[in-house]
């Protein structure tokens, strides 16, 4: 059970890269775990941290800018590669509510939506447009989910448009399986006509 | 209305149309690993919840398990823990478990077709991207996450959008020592690592007829890496012939009938695809990745590209940072570059037919001295039929290690992993950045050109040999 996601507004944070995959996003030696949280800190850890174990000062989500940041604006197909829950849970655990890609890979955008994060997508120019707007500083994005609107306070506004299934898993904070355990009646009639 | 052979799939699975393109669908089998399933057993138990048809369940352990010596136990505790932790879900769900101890234990996606489980028209699905190889009978088969698993688990089915359907059409006559690999690769090379972005990936034509059924798992088994939810081949003899005989497939009269059924899983001559691309094997020559996606691939004969010379922004910067990853510079010839390790295995090469094929490579040779080579079998069963055929002799004669079956370095979760900097001739699937260990870089190839590098102690091109 995640909580409901109808709107939110946070700052921004860039990673103008393509292709980021599952493996960048939570490295294999953290699956190891048999819980679901802890995952935050390791988020990106490759990247986020130097073989000392220092922050890296080069890596975009450590600028003083990026603090706190909520919401991600990356490149196209985002969350490739691996099927990892693990990704999700640790861009959740670190605090990100939403990311803004112009487009993501298909296992990814299903963990997401049962996980309280929304992947939008929007076309490249709109997302370039996003990351410039962060080149000045600290950036606030506000996503509205039920109208499927982007906006910022500089006059940005655009339309997305979220799957209706998980538009409405996300909108609703719905618990999936005992959603569908209320279908028993046809699981079990499937069933018995496929026995 | 015609239909696709996914379609066919499809529909056969519904079981309630949600709205409008999204179904609850029934799960014919579900596979489990030890990785992505501790969270979701955790997660049915804390609900009180059961597992609906642990009989469609099959688990086994191969991710993160070592490939050495199995008669001692897991050195890496918290390794070890996830293993146990799956034995316990299995008993106490009765679930049955290929453990480290079976010698029915693998890569979940080597031991599915290797029992019968995989069989034409199945829904399967498994925590696991590469789940895609299944596809290759002609199953409906993807990855899912976590919480998708204990959806399964605790329904036998699963919610999906259906993804649109893209027609693969591979035509022509492979040149001697061009793989299935190869034919994959190029294709991710067409039409990059999202150009499947949404679909289902039919692969149709007479070049994929041609394939053997492991050759076909190779091809479906990189469907993911050109972003499809799925890759598929119809069912025909040979999948028919390899089925036959194996331990969960019918026999006598349900033999017949699964038969019947099974030659129905096919599309229309005149079926309508959503998208469609074509590839002419007979223009395909052996394949080297030279970046960090599966995309960034070209030919053995060719060059390590100018990221200048690219079309977009984005693509340049891209190419740019792969290439610093990778320690290599624009205009090398991909042919000579040196390597440190070899890697032949994973659930994209490590079946019978690779390791065939890669012993007589190096039989009578022997690897570089620079060079350390290991063999992981995709399965405990294709390590056994290896060792009936000499091919472990054939292989540490030349200097390879001879591994107990797993992932292994294909994603580095057990003691397999590359050093910073060194770099690998692989047979996998992933050359992420970092996917074999910090700082490791990863060439992707086929069985035979990986065999030849540990041979040569570079990239070479096989086909001179
Ligand atoms: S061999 Fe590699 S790609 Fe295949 S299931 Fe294992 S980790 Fe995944």
């Amino acid at each position: 059970m995640v909580a409901p996601f109808v709107r939110h507004r946070g700052r921004a944070v860039t990673l103008p890269r393509r292709d980021v995959d599952t493996d960048q996003i939570i490295p294999k030696q953290f699956l190891k775990g048999v819980e679901r949280t802890g995952f935050g800190p390791a988020l990106f850890h490759d990247w986020r941290y130097r073989p000392d174990g220092s922050p890296d000062p080069a890596f975009e989500l450590n600028s003083p800018d990026a603090q706190g940041a909520t919401i991600l604006i990356t490149g196209p197909n985002f969350g490739c590669g691996s099927s990892r829950e693990h990704a999700v849970w640790a861009l959740a655990q670190y605090g990100f509510r939403a990311i803004i890609a112009p487009s993501f890979a298909d296992i990814f955008v299903a963990n997401c939506y049962r996980n309280g994060v929304l992947p939008v997508r929007l076309p490249a120019t709109l997302v370039d447009a996003l990351i410039r707007s962060t080149e000045g500083g600290v950036y606030e994005v506000m996503v509205d989910l039920e109208q499927q609107v982007i906006s910022d306070d500089r006059g940005f506004s655009a339309r997305f448009s979220a799957e209706p299934y998980g538009r409405e898993l996300l909108l609703r904070g719905l618990d999936e399986i005992g959603r569908t355990l209320l279908e028993e009646p046809s699981i079990a009639a499937y069933e018995r006509s496929h026995a | 209305m015609t239909r696709t052979l996914f379609d066919r799939v499809w529909d056969a699975h519904v079981v309630r149309e949600l709205a409008d393109g999204v179904a609850l669908l029934y799960v014919d089998l579900h596979l489990v690993h030890e990785v992505t399933s501790p969270q979701a057993f955790a997660g049915l138990k804390r609900e009180k919840r059961t597992v609906r048809r642990p009989e469609r369940t099959l688990a086994t352990v191969d991710h993160n398990v070592p490939t050495g010596e199995r008669s001692v136990p897991i050195a890496d505790a918290v390794a070890a823990r996830q293993v146990d932790a799956l034995s316990a879900n299995a008993r106490e769900f009765g679930i049955e478990l290929f453990d480290l101890q079976s010698p029915g234990q693998g890569i979940v996606h080597v031991i599915g077709p290797e029992l019968g489980a995989t069989q034409p028209g199945m829904l399967i699905v498994c925590g696991d991207s590469h789940t895609a190889t299944h596809g290759a009978f002609g199953a409906f088969a993807l990855g899912i996450g976590t919480s998708e698993v204990e959806h399964v688990l605790a329904t036998q089915c699963i919610v999906l959008n259906k993804p649109r359907n893209l027609e693969a059409r591979i035509t022509g006559r492979r040149a001697p020592g061009v793989a299935a690999k190869d034919l994959i690769l190029a294709l991710i090379g067409k039409i990059g690592t999202a150009g499947a972005s949404g679909h289902v990936i039919e692969y149709t034509g007479d070049a994929v007829s041609a394939l053997s059924m492991e050759e076909r798992m190779t091809v479906c088994n990189m469907s993911i890496e050109a972003g499809a939810r799925a890759g598929m081949i119809a069912p025909d003899e040979v999948t028919f012939d390899y089925l036959e005989g194996r331990p969960r497939v019918p026999t006598g009269a349900a033999w017949s009938a699964a038969l019947g059924r099974w030659q129905t899983f096919r599309s229309d001559a005149t079926a309508h695809y959503d998208a469609q691309v074509r590839l002419d094997a007979a223009t395909v020559g052996p394949q080297v990745t030279w970046g960090t996606t599966p995309g960034m691939v070209a030919d053995i004969t060719g060059r390590v590209p100018d990221p200048a010379q690219l079309a977009t922004e984005h693509e340049r910067q891209a190419a740019a940072r792969a290439l610093e990853y990778m320690g290599l510079v624009p205009g090398t010839p991909l042919e000579g570059i040196p390597i440190d390790r070899v890697f032949l295995g994973s659930c994209t090469n490590a079946r019978i037919e690779d390791l065939r094929t890669a012993a007589e490579v190096v039989r009578g040779r022997h690897v570089a001295s620079r060079v350390r080579a290991m063999v992981v079998p995709g399965s405990q069963r294709v390590k056994a039929q290896a060792e009936r055929e000499g091919l472990d002799r054939v292989f540490t004669d030349a200097g390879f290690e001879w591994r107990n079956a797993g992932c292994s370095m294909c994603l580095g979760m057990n003691a397999d992993v590359l050093g910073a900097g060194e770099r690998c001739a692989a047979t996998s699937n992933r050359n992420f950045e970092g996917r074999q260990g910090r700082g490791g870089r990863t060439h992707l190839m086929s069985p035979a050109m990986a065999a030849a590098a540990a041979i040569e102690g570079h990239l070479v091109d096989v086909r001179a040999w």
